[in-house]
C-alpha cells in the first residue's frame, strides 16, 4: 500500500514537472518519441501507431513543428518523406492531433508538411556577387538552411560597386509592388530613399525578441533608427577610412605612413624620387573619388566638424572645406595618371606589384588583397583621421508586401545572430556589428579594426549611405567627379553648398 | 463621304489594336513624362504638385547637364561627319567593281551586327592607356611596339577639353562682341568624346557604306558617260552629279545616325562610364543616374523631354519632307 502511494506521488511529481516543460517548449504534444531503426520508414511507423499507412504526413508535419520548437530534443527534421536516418528521434503525435492534421491536409500543398514559417521561398536582394562577399552570404545561407530547410533561398543579386546598380533595380521593383522578400540596405539615412513608412516594415519586434539592442553599440543603434523605428538588421561593419600601403616599398625608403597632410607631401615626394607612384586611386565608377574625399573631410575638419556638415552645424562654404578640397587636389597631384580607366581594385594592382605606395579605400580591400594572395600590405588611418572610425554597415530590411514575409523575418534573425555574423564577417572581410563575436575567427587586420571600433569616435560614411539621404549623397558625388576633372576648388565648393541647400539642410 | 463597306470595317478593326497600343505605350507615356517634368516628384512616392518650369531652369543651370549637352552635340557632329566621310570613301572604293567585293562589303558591314555593349567593352580594353608604373596597354602598347610612341595618349582618361581659349585672339574677339561663353570649356570637344566617336564610327561607318553603295549603284552609268562626253573632269562629276544625286541617301543616313547618337547610352555605359569630370557623360546616362540612383524623378523626366525635343528637331523636318516627296510622286 505504502509503495503504491509513493509510486503515485512520484508519477504526479513527474507529471507536474513535465507539464510546464511542454508548455515552455510550445511544441505540439507527442504521445511517444520513436528512435528510427534499420528498415523503418514513415508509413511503417504510421501503421504501427495509427493503424493507417496513409497517416505518415501527420507524423512528418507534427514532428517538424516539434523540431522547430525544440531543436535540442529533435535535432533532425524530415525534409524528404522518403529519407529518414537510423537513430533519428521522431515525435509521434497523439491520435487526435494526427486526425486533426489529416482532415486539413491537402497533398497539393506540400509546404504544410514543413513547420510553419518553413516553406516557400526567400528572395534575397543584394549586390554581393563575387569573392568574399558571396562566400560570406553563402555562410549565412547555410545557417538559414539548417534552421528552415523547407525554404528555397533565391539569391537575387545585381552586380556593381557600392550597390549603385542594385539600387536602381530595387527602386523600380518597390514602386511596381514587386519587392524581394528582403534586401540589402546601407544602414543609416539611405533608408530615406525607400520612403520607409510607405515601402518598408519596421523591424523593431526583431530587435526586442532577439535582444539586439544589448549587443549592438549605442552609436550604431542611433544610426539605425530613423523616424523612431529600426528598418533593418545590420550584418556587418566596414571601415571607410583606411590607408593601405606597400610595406616593402615603405621599408625600402625608410618611410612610415603619413599622419598629417604635410607628412603626406613629404612621404609622396620621397616615393616619387624613388620612382614609385606615391598615391594610387581608380575613379572609373565615380564614387571612389567621393569616398576618398569623405576621409579627407574627416582628416581636415575632425570628427565633429565632419558630422556637422551633414546636420547643418558646419558651414560647407567655410575655409575648412576649402582647405579639404585643396588637400584632396594635392593628393590627386600625386596620383596615377590612368585613374579614370581603373576601378579601385585595378588601382590596387599598383600596390600588389610594388609600383605604387599608398591607396585610400574601405576595408573590403583587405579581403581583396587576401584573394590575390598578397600579404605585403600595411594599414593606417588616412592623414588626420587617427582615433576616428568612418563607418558603414550593410543591413537587411523588410519591404512591405513581401510574398514570404515570415521567411524574411527569420532571415533577419539569422543576420543578427552571433552564429550568422560569425559565419558572414570573416569571409566578407568586415567586423561584426555585434560586440560579442569571437576575435579569434578574424584575421589580423580585422582584429585591429575590432579594437578601433570599440574605442574610436564613430562617424558615418556619406558615400555608403550612412550620413546623408541618397539624393544629397548623389549630388555630393557628382560634384567630386567634376572636381577630379577640373580641379576647380571654388566651383566645387559652391556645388557642395548647393547640394546641401537642395537637401534642405543648409539655408 | 465614302461608303462604309465590310472591308473598311475589317481593316479598321485589324489596325485598331496597334493604334491603341501605340497611343497608350508611346504617346501616353510621352504625355505622362512631360507632365512629370513639371511636378515636384523627388522621391519614390510621387508628388504631383506642379512647379512650372523650375525643373528645366535648374537643369540648364546644372554644370553636369551643361557638360552633357556639350558632349552630346560634339559627339553627334563628329560622329556624323566621320561616318559620312568614311562610309562614302569606302563605298566609292568598293564601287570600282574590284575582285572580292562581297568579302570587303561583309567585313565593313559586320561591326554593325555587334551590340554597342560589346563594342564598348572591346574599345575600353583597347583604349585603356596603361601607366608609367604598369606599362602600356592596348593601342598605346601597339603604338610603342611599332615605334610610333609619339601617338600615345590618355584616350578617354585624358581630362583635356579642346576649346577656344579666352586669352587667344579669337577668344578676345568673341568676348568683345558679347559671345565670351563660346570661348570656354562649355563649348568644346573632350578627349573622352573623341574616344567614343572612334568606337561608334568603327561600328556604324559600315552601315553608311552600304547605304552609299546602294545609292551609287542606282546612279545610271549614262549620266556619267554623258558628263564625260561633255568634257567634265572626274572631280566635277563627283561634285556636280554624284553627290547631288546621293542627297536623299545622305539625308536618311543623317537622320538615322543622328537619332542614334543623340540617344546614345549603351556605348557610354560599357566603355567609359561618366568619365573623368563627366568628359563622356551624356544626357541619357545622366537621366538614368539621377532618376534611379538619386530618385529625382522630375529631373529625369525633364531630361527625357529635352532629349525628345532634340530628336524631334532632327526628325520632324525629315518626316515633313518625305511625306511631301511622297505626295509629289
Amino acid at each position: 500500500m505504502k509503495r503504491k502511494v509513493l509510486f503515485f506521488a512520484l508519477v504526479v511529481a513527474i507529471l507536474m514537472m513535465a507539464v510546464p516543460m511542454t508548455a515552455l517548449a510550445q511544441g505540439p504534444e507527442c504521445q511517444d518519441v520513436v528512435t528510427i531503426q534499420k528498415d523503418d520508414w514513415l508509413s511503417k511507423v504510421a501503421d504501427k501507431y495509427f493503424g493507417n499507412i496513409f497517416a505518415w504526413p501527420a507524423i512528418m508535419a507534427i514532428h517538424n513543428q516539434a523540431a522547430l520548437a525544440n531543436p535540442e530534443k529533435f535535432p533532425d527534421k524530415v525534409i524528404n518523406a522518403d529519407v529518414i536516418e537510423v537513430g533519428w528521434s521522431l515525435c509521434i503525435p497523439t491520435a487526435d492531433e494526427a486526425d486533426a492534421f489529416l482532415a486539413t491536409y491537402d497533398p497539393a500543398k506540400p509546404e504544410l508538411l514543413y513547420a510553419s514559417g518553413d516553406s516557400g521561398q526567400l528572395v534575397i536582394g543584394s549586390w554581393w556577387t563575387a569573392g568574399g562577399e558571396a562566400e560570406g552570404l553563402a555562410g549565412m545561407f547555410r545557417i538559414y538552411k539548417e534552421l528552415y530547410p523547407g525554404v528555397e533561398i533565391v539569391n537575387a543579386t545585381v552586380a556593381g560597386g557600392a550597390g549603385t546598380n542594385f539600387k536602381a533595380v530595387l527602386a523600380t521593383r518597390l514602386i511596381g509592388g514587386d519587392p524581394p522578400d528582403t534586401f540589402q540596405l546601407h544602414a543609416g539615412l539611405e533608408v530615406e530613399t525607400y520612403s520607409p513608412e510607405q515601402f518598408l516594415e519596421p523591424a523593431d519586434d526583431i530587435y526586442a525578441s532577439e535582444g539586439l539592442e544589448d549587443v549592438f553599440p549605442a552609436d550604431l543603434l542611433a544610426l539605425l533608427k530613423y523616424k523612431g523605428h529600426y528598418w533593418g538588421v545590420p550584418a556587418n561593419i566596414h571601415r571607410s577610412n583606411v590607408l593601405w600601403y606597400n610595406k616593402a616599398v615603405f621599408e625600402a625608403n625608410g618611410l612610415t605612413p603619413p599622419t598629417s597632410f604635410d607628412e603626406f607631401i613629404a612621404v609622396s615626394d620621397a616615393l616619387q624620387t624613388a620612382g614609385i607612384q606615391p598615391y594610387v586611386i581608380g575613379t572609373k565608377d565615380g564614387w571612389e573619388a567621393a569616398h576618398v574625399f569623405e576621409n579627407v573631410l574627416v582628416g581636415t575638419l575632425g570628427a565633429d566638424g565632419y558630422k556637422g556638415l551633414w546636420t547643418g552645424a558646419t558651414d560647407w562654404s567655410g575655409p575648412e572645406v576649402t582647405q579639404a578640397l585643396e588637400n584632396f587636389k594635392m593628393m590627386m597631384s600625386y596620383a596615377n595618371p590612368d585613374h579614370p580607366a581603373l576601378t579601385w581594385d585595378g588601382a590596387g594592382e599598383y600596390l600588389i606589384n610594388g609600383t605604387g605606395g599608398m591607396m585610400i579605400m574601405g576595408d573590403w580591400t583587405d579581403g581583396w588583397f587576401t584573394s590575390k594572395a598578397f600579404t605585403g600590405y600595411g594599414w593606417a588611418p588616412p592623414p588626420g583621421t587617427q582615433g576616428t572610425f568612418v563607418a558603414l554597415s550593410d543591413s537587411f530590411s523588410l519591404p512591405k508586401g513581401a510574398p514570404d514575409a515570415e521567411n524574411a523575418r527569420n532571415w533577419l534573425k539569422v543576420v543578427g545572430s552571433k552564429a550568422g555574423q560569425e559565419a558572414f564577417n570573416p569571409k566578407k572581410g568586415s567586423i561584426c556589428a555585434r560586440t560579442d563575436c569571437d576575435p579569434a575567427l578574424f584575421n589580423e587586420y580585422l582584429q585591429s579594426a575590432m579594437v578601433d571600433w570599440s574605442q574610436d569616435a564613430i562617424v558615418p560614411s556619406v558615400v555608403h549611405g550612412a550620413a546623408a539621404i541618397e539624393s544629397w549623397a548623389t549630388d555630393y558625388k557628382d560634384a567630386l567627379i567634376l572636381f577630379v576633372g577640373t580641379g576647380d576648388v571654388a566651383g566645387t565648393q559652391a556645388l557642395l553648398q548647393q547640394a546641401c541647400v537642395d537637401a534642405g539642410v543648409c539655408q | 463621304m465614302q461608303r462604309i463597306t465590310w472591308e473598311r470595317v475589317v481593316s479598321i478593326l485589324l489596325i485598331s489594336p496597334s493604334v491603341l497600343a501605340i497611343a497608350v505605350f508611346v504617346y501616353g507615356f510621352i504625355a505622362f513624362t512631360s507632365f512629370a517634368s513639371f511636378t515636384k516628384w523627388d522621391s519614390l512616392i510621387p508628388d504631383f504638385s506642379l512647379v512650372g518650369l523650375s525643373n528645366y531652369q535648374k537643369l540648364f543651370a546644372n554644370p553636369r547637364f551643361q557638360i552633357d549637352m556639350r558632349n552630346t552635340v560634339s559627339f553627334t557632329i563628329l560622329f556624323l561627319a566621320l561616318c559620312l566621310v568614311v562610309g562614302f570613301v569606302l563605298a566609292s572604293l568598293l564601287d570600282q567593281h574590284i575582285r572580292g567585293e562581297g568579302i570587303f562589303r561583309s567585313i565593313y558591314l559586320f561591326p554593325m551586327a555587334i551590340s554597342f555593349i560589346v563594342t564598348g567593352v572591346v574599345w575600353r580594353w583597347l583604349m585603356t592607356p596603361g601607366s608609367p608604373g604598369l606599362g602600356d596597354t592596348g593601342l598605346n602598347l601597339l603604338f610603342e611596339k611599332m615605334g610610333l610612341g609619339f601617338l600615345k595618349w590618355g584616350w578617354f582618361t585624358d581630362p583635356m577639353v579642346w576649346h577656344i581659349p579666352a586669352e587667344s585672339g579669337v577668344g578676345q574677339v568673341l568676348t568683345a562682341i558679347g559671345l565670351g561663353g563660346l570661348a570656354s570649356t562649355k563649348v568644346g570637344i573632350s578627349a573622352g568624346v573623341i574616344s567614343l566617336v572612334l568606337a561608334a564610327t568603327w561600328q556604324m561607318s559600315g552601315y553608311t557604306m552600304a547605304m552609299y553603295l546602294a545609292g551609287l549603284r542606282s546612279i545610271p552609268d549614262e549620266l556619267r558617260e554623258a558628263a564625260r562626253v561633255d568634257g567634265a573632269s572626274e572631280l566635277q562629276i563627283l561634285w556636280r552629279i554624284i553627290i547631288p544625286l546621293l542627297k536623299p541617301v545622305t539625308l536618311s543616313v543623317i537622320i538615322i545616325l543622328g537619332h542614334i547618337s543623340l540617344k546614345i547610352y549603351d556605348l557610354v555605359v560599357s566603355m567609359t562610364g561618366p568619365g573623368i569630370g563627366f568628359s563622356t557623360d551624356v544626357p541619357a546616362y545622366y537621366m538614368w543616374d539621377t532618376t534611379f540612383r538619386g530618385n529625382h524623378f522630375a529631373r529625369g523626366a525633364a531630361i527625357a523631354v529635352v532629349l525628345l525635343v532634340m530628336v524631334a528637331v532632327l526628325i520632324v523636318p525629315y518626316l515633313v519632307w518625305s511625306s511631301r516627296t511622297e505626295a509629289e510622286l
